[in-house]
């Protein structure tokens, strides 16, 4: 069993893991991670909801240097890139990208979810976290 | 309705002062301010007030004076000056007060802002995985602002390196040599697109300000500045904030674009007849983004007013006239105050070696940060 950052973040699906938003039954707007309020019409009919597992690239950065507490990653997952990927329809997710080269980041390209480690407990058992690889399907 | 006036400032040099509070540095600040008015701290019918880091302000009147006046303390973010700015504004147009004082001071140590997740309510998972960083957000925010309007990478090095040639003409900026956009350009990368030179640091200093009802403005001083409007928003859903796991797919304009049409409303007055302005420039690209959502130019247009001059302090549209936040730092609480501070020097003639030429009569402010929220000013003669 893959260890996770925070398991309400996740659901899974039998494409795979995906991140667990919230739905509003009102108006459709979605978040993440989920909430009981929605932000766009005020309501509180918000339903759990799986999120796509793909997206686009909508912005990107990559993190130069390595952030203070309570930042606790482990240097060997250093350096990490960081983007917003639209996920059609529902929502703009922020998330870690396994690539830090700003040549091979560009805003539009296809992105898909992935499981990556970000730091080893103490006993050196490696935590997860989602993050975007560039791609447009599990391969 | 009053309508209001600013007849005294008072100002702590921002930058580093070891030994020195941040309180002590804002009663320095307003006892300058006082000064300024030709008054006593006995005079001020009311206070606001607020540091993010460096204590309440109403305990300030241990030192001033305990004359008894409601003094009340502010805490909003980069917005605290501009919030408390506001309230006093209220105040007297509302004919509550006839005058009053507002300081903003602070003293944060190197490398300040972390920020507890919880305190935004949002999951430990967001600091734990290296996502509660404001550097990256900006970095964000200005990569996709330059793939949406076309913009090249190129102005965000000009724009530093103006902020820093105005703070080498300022006496009271913390920053005060010059660095070439290659130099700016060569720094170490914090958060692509954005270096090191192009982010503000965190620092010290205050700002005080005597406002009065304009009617009796003249009683105080021979160059009483007008605030005009003054005027305060927060996000919409759809606007692209910091510390947002999530940003809705439906797009908003940021809280700056109705705080600064509101002002410019209130005021009676157009972007277009500013001859001085002050916009937050955290970082280079919040100057580039900021100019065009207040109002000052078009979205896209910025790159040529840079090219051309225009918002130095000797073109038409000069833009962070002290060096902005680039070069003076960012004490939380001070910030939004020190804009009005150069603003008020600004147009009293009185702003020196980085005196804008011409005799400007109209002058903007505008604070920025968060949540999401927005504080913007219309300053005239």
């Amino acid at each position: 069993m893959i260890r996770l950052v925070d398991e309400s973040l996740f659901t899974r699906t039998p494409d795979g893991v995906a991140l667990l938003g919230s739905r509003c039954a009102d108006c459709s707007a979605y978040t993440f991670p989920r909430q009981g309020g929605c932000p766009r019409c005020t309501g509180s009919a918000m339903a759990d909801v799986p999120l796509s597992r793909t997206g686009t690239l909508w912005s990107w950065t990559v993190q130069g240097f390595r952030p203070k507490p309570p930042y606790c990653g482990s240097e060997r997952y250093e350096p990490y890139g960081v983007g917003y990927v639209e996920l059609p329809g529902q929502l703009i997710v922020e998330a870690r990208l396994t690539e830090t080269d700003p040549e091979r980041l560009a805003i539009g390209m296809p992105m898909v979810l992935e499981l990556v480690p970000f730091r080893d407990d103490l006993d050196g058992v490696p935590v997860h976290t989602f993050a975007f690889v560039a791609g447009s399907s599990d391969v | 309705m009053s309508e209001v006036a600013i007849v005294g400032i008072g100002m702590h040099r921002f930058g580093r002062t070891d030994g020195v509070s941040g309180r002590a540095q804002a009663v320095h600040a307003a006892r300058e301010a006082l000064r300024d008015a030709g008054l006593r701290f006995s005079d001020m019918r009311f206070g606001f007030g607020g540091s993010h880091s460096a204590g309440d302000a109403d305990t300030l009147v241990s030192e001033l004076g305990l004359t008894g006046l409601p003094f009340i303390n502010v805490a909003n973010g980069c917005a605290t000056g501009g919030s408390a700015l506001i309230a006093a504004d209220a105040a007297i147009r509302s004919g509550q007060h006839d005058i009053g004082i507002v300081i903003g001071f602070d003293k944060h140590p190197r490398g300040a802002f972390d920020t507890d997740p919880a305190d935004h309510g949002i999951g430990a998972w967001y600091g734990e995985t290296g996502l509660m960083v404001t550097t990256q957000f900006f970095g964000l925010k200005v990569q996709r602002y330059l793939h949406d309007h076309g913009i090249a990478p190129g102005v965000l090095a000009a724009i530093a390196e103006k902020a820093f040639r105005n703070g080498a003409r300022n006496p009271m900026a913390w920053r005060r040599t010059e660095l070439s956009a290659a130099e700016i350009a060569a720094a170490p990368m914090i958060s692509h697109p954005l270096t090191q030179y192009m982010y503000c640091s965190p620092g010290q200093g205050a700002v005080a300000l005597v406002l009065c009802r304009a009617d009796r403005a003249r009683t105080y001083t021979g160059r009483p500045v007008y605030l005009r409007g003054a005027e305060f928003r927060s996000r919409r859903y759809g606007s692209f904030e910091v510390f947002s796991p999530w940003l809705a797919s439906e797009r908003a304009d940021s809280p700056t674009v109705e705080a600064s049409a509101a002002a410019f409303a209130a005021a009676g007055i157009g972007p277009d007849e500013v001859d001085v302005a002050q916009v937050q420039d955290t970082e280079s690209g919040a100057e580039l983004m900021h100019m065009a959502e207040t109002g000052l130019c078009a979205h896209g247009e910025q790159e040529k007013l840079l090219a051309g001059g225009t918002t130095e302090i000797e073109g038409r549209l000069p833009v962070n006239t002290d060096g902005g936040c680039i070069a003076n730092g960012e004490p939380i609480g001070a910030s939004g105050l020190r804009q009005v501070y150069e603003t008020v020097l600004q147009l009293r003639g009185d702003a020196g070696a980085h005196q804008v030429p011409g005799d400007p009569q109209v002058g903007f402010t505008h604070v920025y940060g968060a949540p999401g929220i927005s504080a913007c000013t219309v300053l005239t003669r």
